[in-house]
């Protein structure tokens, strides 16, 4: 049986309420709330980035159980601080798990955690490896003024895979790639840059409906059959529109639903509701979760939830919704000069 | 800080590895070779002990000096925090205001970004505390 033996988040304790960008770029923030369904996002301190996200996600999931045999270590993310050097080699040294371990860096826009979840879970059950970490984090960017500025944000989800002591069992998992230019950040660009409506139809919409129904058709399953869903989310309202047309009812999305407070976590999106959803869960439990990386691609995975979780100790460290609700807002002039966007003199 | 320098320094500055004196038990931070109390005795047998990352606040102050590498983060709390296992170390106090700050606040380590060389250069990485 491979699976979750442990998991961590970490969200970055500034915030930003939307009200506060539109203020500045002169939008109504009553537009931007109801069109994206985001009321704040997180954001990360100036000394923060995505090798100390990572770390501090891989700490609360060691902290709430101790794991040895790990073998591999990968960090998904499209905000990597060097761009020759991997952040999965700080992170390994920073948990001590350096030296006898292999280890990479992912990226595939929002999915690259997802992405680096299925390596771990390959080698794993190929006997390679033992236990593997996989990692999604990100300090995402977006333009001042564009709208993804509204959502891009900051946090990260870790993972440790194993076949040993699992608490949750990833039954089954189905990816979907294609060749969809629908966001993307051109080598030594401050900015991403993005098509708009584009995103939706043909990028997050028809990747992730179609690796939800291939999943549910390769494990016989039907909507309600599952206690929780939780779908990439860019924005409040693709995850409720995609769960809507799958036939997923709100009580079910509700838990992992944690963009409309801290933003688009990118490659820590789907993966930190998914956590928020194993804060709860209780034995038996089957959770449908869904990434979506820009570009584009979708993971889908089948989890069940096994009696191990009654034992675990998910209380040694700060769930994810009481991290959401331990949030300190700044205003812009705050979150400019923690963002790097102002410039300085020499 | 050169770079051999401060690699040599990862696992205090990254997991607050310090030194246990094998003779009465003391731990020490940063890592000390010989343990002053036990002196001879403790000469080639110091090991190394990684230090748990809770302790509290024993003094603090509020920096408003320009200092460039930390201008973005002005005013910053720097504190003396008293370890659960006993030394005291000094280091940033972050995510939290000057005015929330008090003497035995508890607090924990956390690992962050504490300077870069450059923008081409390295980053440097280690502890700094926050409130818990």
């Amino acid at each position: 049986m491979v699976g979750i033996v442990t998991y961590g988040s970490y969200i970055p304790r500034w915030r930003i309420k939307v009200e506060e960008i539109a203020r500045v770029w002169g939008e109504d923030p009553e537009d931007i709330r109801n069109g994206l369904f985001i009321y704040s996002k997180s954001v990360p301190g100036p000394d923060e980035d995505t090798a100390t996200i990572s770390v501090e996600a891989l700490r609360n999931a060691l902290s709430r159980r101790k794991v040895k045999g790990v073998g591999a270590i990968y960090v998904g993310s499209e905000s990597h601080p060097y761009a020759v050097k991997p952040t999965a080699t700080i992170v390994a040294e920073a948990t001590g798990f350096s030296p006898n371990i292999t280890a990479a860096d992912f990226e595939f826009a929002c999915k690259a955690g997802t992405a680096a979840m299925q390596t771990v879970m390959g080698m794993v059950k190929s006997g390679m490896i033992k236990n593997g970490i996989a990692i999604g984090a990100d300090t995402s960017q977006g333009a001042p003024g564009d709208a993804l500025e509204y959502s891009a944000s900051a946090g990260g989800t870790a993972f440790v895979i194993g076949e040993e002591n699992v608490i949750a069992e990833i039954k089954a998992t189905y990816s979907i790639t294609t060749d969809t230019p629908d966001f993307w950040r051109r080598e030594g660009q401050d900015y991403p840059r993005h098509g708009g409506r584009f995103t939706g139809e043909p990028a997050y919409f028809r990747h992730v409906l179609e690796t939800s129904r291939r999943i549910m058709e390769i494990m016989g399953t039907k909507p309600e059959d599952y206690s929780y869903a939780v779908f990439h989310q860019p924005n409040g309202k693709f995850p409720g529109r995609a769960a809507k047309i799958l036939d997923f009812k709100d009580s079910q999305i509700k838990q992992g639903l944690i963009v409309p407070y801290i933003g688009n976590t990118y490659s820590g999106s789907m993966i930190t509701g998914l956590s928020a959803i194993l804060d709860v869960a209780k034995p038996g439990d089957r959770i449908l979760a869904v990434s979506f990386g820009s570009g584009a691609g979708s993971d889908a995975f089948h989890i069940e939830v096994k009696n191990e979780i009654e034992d675990y100790r998910r209380e040694n460290a700060p769930e994810v919704w009481k991290q959401i609700n331990s949030g300190k807002f700044i205003d812009y002039a705050i979150y400019a000069k923690f963002k790097g966007k102002i410039k300085m003199g020499e | 800080m050169t770079i051999p320098r401060f690699w040599r320094e990862f696992e205090h500055r990254y997991r607050l590895v310090g030194t246990k004196c094998p003779s009465c038990g003391r731990v020490y931070f940063p890592p000390r070779d010989v343990c002053p109390y036990c002196h001879r005795e403790s000469v080639g047998k110091m090991q190394n002990y990684e230090l748990k990352n809770t302790g509290k606040i024993y003094s603090f102050t509020v920096v408003y000096q320009d200092i460039p590498d930390f201008k973005e983060l002005k005013p910053y709390i720097v504190a003396i925090v008293e370890m659960d296992d006993g030394p005291r170390i000094t280091g940033q106090v972050v995510d939290a205001l000057p005015e929330e700050i008090t003497i035995g606040m508890p607090v924990k380590a956390v690992f962050r970004r504490i300077r870069e060389e450059s923008p081409s250069g390295i980053i440097e990485y280690g502890y700094k505390f926050v409130p818990i």
